[in-house]
């Protein structure tokens, strides 16, 4: 006797929600499943009409429902958003590469522009070199600075307002609870966030904040969507891993504890005398940073005199400091990096081109 | 009396097992000291016969390992009795891994 859907009472149920214990139908599953991402788009006014969107896109099931659900609404709702998409390749043969295929397909199948940015274009080394250089242990700090510079960087050469990434609520309850193992006040507080806008940089959000990873999946299965699942060859990330399988047998235990860790990370507040690190420009490269140099520049830094755990562990900061005010040691592969205010400054370029017979001034800072 | 089952694997899953394989066809009896075969048979069939390298990525404590997906002809297996489930003849089951990354 096939179960009936809990909501329209008529189709065969064929999933139970996580979220709500309901069992229900493919067509009703699919409507809540958007429904709710609009909803929390909505709710916190996360664009605005005209924005240019780039999705994150890495050819995994997250960011390839993203870019699935984000057309929809967008054209179901008529956000009037132009939407991109945006990728970073790591230079890691036999995994990013293949990745890169699916989302060239999904390029195709989603009609959207894609962009492409390269460690190897915007720093002169891959993580393939980067491995070769440092070795497996530490790659993992690397490759996690450099992405997340690299994706601003692809951001002002698309010239985007906003980047969406498909981070969903299993990611950010695992997020927190790394964030209060390891005592990361900052980063507890923001990875709460479901925008972040770093002071003037592009505004980051999670549409699939409140969206549980199973439902994700599911919701690609039952869409026939084209993503990738290979785990990365260079990744033992120890301390996720562990926290993802801590998270995954509570929630077998209890499936509202994701919701109801995010609810407790995003209602903790930080004392008012916890004094958080004040953010400047990297005088290299202009990335936002906490220190004269960056965390990226210092460990470029380290790669090119052949010392790359000069950015690894408790030396950072002294070696920030050290390196304060002198010229970056390029002698090997590294190309010289782009200054962000010249990305702004084409970006505003740009924005100018776009706008027939306007009147802004484009002397003004960039935005 | 003895049934036979089609197992397929994605998400990642498919790569731990034997000739990384997505598919197989499993036959199994019918019935289990007088009780029907249920799905949890079917898993700990993978897990002994299929699985070729870390069976705990796949299975622990007797069923899938917490994160892994299971389909039964295209249903949730939560919808149809989780591993009681009493497997039919012919009926597909799938395992989505969700750990890996997006």
């Amino acid at each position: 006797m096939p179960r009936v859907c809990e909501i329209c009472q008529g189709a065969k149920a064929i999933l139970r929600r996580p979220k709500t214990g309901q069992s229900i139908c493919k067509e009703c599953f699919f409507r809540v499943f958007e429904t709710e991402v609009h909803n929390t788009i909505v709710d916190n006014k996360l664009f605005r009409r005209g924005d240019r969107v780039g999705i994150g896109a890495s050819g995994g099931k997250d960011s390839t429902v993203l870019a699935y659900v984000m057309k929809t609404l967008n054209e179901r709702y008529d956000y009037g958003l132009d939407l991109f998409l945006l990728s970073v390749d790591e230079g890691i043969s036999g995994y990013r590469d293949d990745s890169l295929e699916t989302v060239k397909r999904n390029k195709e199948q989603y009609e959207l522009p894609l962009l492409i940015v390269s460690y190897e274009q915007l720093y002169g080394w891959s993580m393939d070199a980067i491995v070769e250089t440092v070795g497996r242990k530490n790659n993992c700090t690397f490759c996690g600075v450099f992405r997340r510079q690299a994706l601003d960087r692809g951001a002002l050469m698309l010239d985007l307002d906003h980047i969406v990434t498909g981070h969903n609520a299993d990611d950010v309850a695992e997020t927190i609870l790394m964030n209060i193992f390891r005592g990361d006040i900052p980063r507890l507080g923001r990875c709460t966030e479901i925008a972040t806008s770093g002071d003037g940089y592009i505004t980051r959000s999670k549409p699939f904040k409140y969206a549980y990873e199973k439902e994700i999946v599911m919701y690609a299965y039952f869409r026939k969507l084209d993503y990738f699942s290979t785990e990365c060859t260079y990744s033992p990330n120890a301390y996720r891993g562990y926290a993802r399988e801590f998270l995954k047998d509570l929630e077998a235990v209890r499936p509202s504890a994701i919701l109801d860790i995010i609810h407790s990370g995003e209602a903790m507040q930080v004392a008012s005398e916890v004094k958080l690190p004040s953010q400047t420009s990297c005088e290299r490269c202009g990335y936002i940073s906490s220190n004269r140099v960056c965390k990226a520049c210092v460990l470029l830094e380290g790669l090119e005199r052949g010392v790359p755990q000069l950015g690894i562990g408790k030396s950072v900061k002294k070696t920030q400091d050290l390196l304060a005010g002198r010229t970056a040691t390029r002698s090997g592969r590294a190309v010289d990096v782009v200054h962000f205010d010249k990305l702004r400054k084409h970006a505003q370029e740009m924005r100018h081109e776009r706008c027939t017979g306007c009147t802004c001034d484009t002397s003004a800072p960039g935005t | 009396m003895s049934i036979t089952v089609d197992v397929e694997f994605s998400g990642g899953l498919e790569l731990i097992m034997k000739d990384k394989v997505r598919q197989a066809t499993v036959s199994l009896p019918a019935t289990a000291d007088g009780k029907p075969t249920t799905v949890r048979q079917v898993i700990l069939y993978v897990r002994d016969n299929l699985v070729a390298d870390k069976p705990q990525l796949f299975s622990t404590e007797n069923t899938v390992r917490p994160g892994v997906l299971v389909m039964i002809n295209d249903s949730d297996w939560e919808v149809e009795g989780e591993n009681d489930y009493q497997v039919q003849d012919k009926d597909k089951v799938l395992f989505i891994s969700t750990m890996h990354g997006g």
